[in-house]
């Protein structure tokens, strides 16, 4: 028997007993197509966390980034003095050093006068530290007086600040101090604050008149060309005061991204939602193929008396788990695919359907209804022709 | 050898230790190529249990049972697949796929081999399903026929392979006695067309006048009725 019958004549008989029976087939595709869903939503709400959480430090342009110790994430930082950055410039490699001052506020929208919450960024406009053209197109306009930038991918709870910049209604406030809008750029919103804007270093400390200059969240080091930037890494360690964390580029980015997946316990409620979906599709399948096995017993003790070998049997069951797997998917993918469209349209975060998910999120399905099957199979014991007849 | 089914001093008991109950006591039987043999017998009396050793859907460990030159006391799985697969079982209930249509159920039997493809399956089993009067209701599915025109599948899915040994579980049981009848007509003419040993086991007498032989197994021993 070559492996093509092998395989095909028992999947061939475990899809027309599937399709037999259609409500049952019903019911087995959507408890299969309930987990993809799950799976799919929490995956999806998992990257999308991850990847706004670097949505404002993948846009920033340095080599090594200082920040305190006691610095969780760029959103909750730990302030430092501003000679301690100054340091570094006596590294013959350091070319250039930037502070960055951050601190989340309230912008009160210009129609509806409500106030949310947003991340504002402060640094000198003559730095480069961020890659987003706009706010460098700007930096003539953040040099004056009590004016920022905003970004204009933040919530809409924020207002249409692009038509109403346009329009020429751009003063508002900015915890409780009148500034004007200047312009937008587009950065991206995070779990963290709503919005961003930025403005320059001076008008951050008019905003926030109890921070002081000397007292920064965050240093951005720019190195001459072609220097090593792990060397000056551990060479300025050396140097810094140990309270002082120095990271590269990467570096930087992952610890965004940990301080989402490990210090808050986000990464393992999405972990957990996505064990949790698979568990129930798995009780789901096995539910289904047990009861089919218990059903089909006599059917199946008959194929035996008349020679089929135990194998066989084994193969009709995962090839049922197989079809099951599929069946599901496929409806599970497209209706995950509409709830991106909607979450994304609802929570305006990215919530792409990457072709790496969709195979991530099949190999899960694939697993779960081979374990189902597995499971189900010591039930064939019972189809002994033995005690039938 | 034309002896195609050799039973002797065959012994098998349900339980075991003091709960054991012998159920065969020291049964020897052989069946000739061709021949056609009637066990009969009262319920309990070890008829089915006697089918399924023979069948080799049962282990028994004393005595000797040699179907198609193959020793089946003490044998392996293996052994006991290929005596099943040279086997035609015809069960009291049709037991027939239910999900499957009556030329999908016969051509089941024809699945196990290779051997030939998947146009010659479906026509040598179209071809039994109208050797049993079925040819209009090849693709009916068992729920759409009667209770004979089911038998008369499982006799065709039974015979298709040409299998040296059919063995008939009271095939007439849940039969009319007209349907009955016919069905068991059928196995004959067309089990003598293709030589093969056929022992059926039943309680119904109606059809006593098909067998060459009649046995009678009696709380596990075989008398010459």
């Amino acid at each position: 028997m070559n492996f093509i019958s092998w395989c095909y004549f028992p999947a061939r008989l475990a899809w027309r007993q599937l399709i037999f029976d259609r409500t049952k087939l019903a019911a087995a595709i959507s408890g299969v197509m309930f987990a993809c869903v799950l799976v799919f939503m929490q995956l999806g709400f998992k990257d999308s966390l991850y990847d706004s959480a670097i949505s404002a430090p993948v846009k920033l342009n340095g080599d090594l980034f200082l920040m305190h110790k006691q610095a969780e994430a760029m959103w909750r930082p730990a302030k430092f003095q501003r000679r301690e950055l100054m340091r570094v410039l006596g590294h013959p490699a350091v070319m250039e050093v930037t502070p960055l001052y951050l601190a989340l506020a309230s912008f009160k929208n210009i129609e509806t006068d409500v106030k949310r919450t947003l991340m504002v960024y402060g640094f000198d406009p003559d730095s480069h530290i961020f890659d987003v053209p706009e706010i460098n197109n700007h930096r003539n306009e953040l040099r004056l007086k009590d004016t920022v930038l905003f970004d204009e991918y933040s919530r809409p709870e924020f207002g249409p600040i692009r038509q109403l910049v346009a329009a020429g209604r751009n003063i508002t406030e900015i915890n409780d101090y009148k500034i004007s809008v200047a312009g937008v750029f587009q950065l991206g919103v995070s779990f963290a604050a709503d919005g961003n804007v930025v403005t320059s270093d001076l008008n951050f400390m008019r905003i926030f008149p109890n921070r002081n200059h000397n007292m920064i969240d965050m240093g951005i080091v720019k190195l001459h060309p072609g220097s090593s930037i792990p060397q000056v890494q551990a060479e300025l360690r050396l140097q810094l005061n140990p309270f002082i964390d120095i990271f590269t580029y990467e570096e930087l980015l992952r610890r965004e991204k940990d301080y989402w997946a490990n210090m808050a316990p986000i990464g393992f409620i999405f972990g957990f939602g996505t064990i949790m979906g698979l568990v129930v599709g798995l009780v789901i399948v096995y539910q289904i193929l047990f009861t089919d096995i218990a059903n089909l017993r006599y059917e199946f003790a008959t194929l035996k008396a008349m020679g089929y070998e135990h194998g066989y049997f084994i193969r009709v069951v995962f090839a049922s788990a197989f079809f099951l797997a599929v069946l599901g998917f496929i409806p599970g993918l497209m209706l995950s695919v509409a709830l991106y469209h909607l979450a994304e349209s609802q929570i305006y975060m990215p919530m792409p359907m990457s072709p790496n998910k969709v195979i991530t999120v099949f190999m899960f399905i694939l697993s779960m209804c081979a374990m189902a099957g597995f499971l189900a199979i010591h039930k064939l014991k019972a189809a002994n022709p033995a005690d039938m007849f | 050898m034309s002896k195609i089914i050799d039973v002797r001093h065959l012994n098998f008991s349900f339980g075991s230790g003091e709960m054991e109950r012998p159920v065969l006591k020291d049964v020897s039987l052989s069946i000739e190529k061709g021949e056609i043999v009637l066990m009969t017998g009262p319920s309990g009396s070890g008829k089915t249990t006697f089918l399924t050793i023979v069948g080799g859907l049962r282990q028994a460990s004393y005595g000797s049972v040699t179907v198609l030159d193959r020793q089946l006391i003490g044998s392996t799985e293996q052994v006991k697949i290929q005596v099943r697969q040279q086997t035609g079982y015809i069960f009291q209930q049709h037991n027939l796929l239910k999900a499957l249509t009556a030329l999908q159920n016969v051509s089941m039997t024809l699945e196990m081999h290779d051997a030939m493809t998947e146009r010659q399956r479906l026509d040598k089993a179209a071809e039994m399903l109208i050797a049993v009067g079925l040819g209009d209701h090849m693709n009916h599915k068992p729920e759409q026929l009667s209770g004979g025109q089911r038998q008369r599948v499982s006799i065709a899915r039974a015979l298709v392979g040409h299998p040296k040994i059919i063995l008939a579980d009271e095939p007439t049981a849940s039969l009319d006695k007209q349907s009955g009848q016919e069905a068991v007509g059928i196995l004959k003419k067309l089990a003598k067309e293709s030589g093969a040993a056929i022992l059926l086991v039943t309680h119904d007498y109606r059809i006593v006048d098909i067998a060459d032989r009649v046995l009678e197994l009696e709380d596990g021993v075989i008398r010459s009725a």
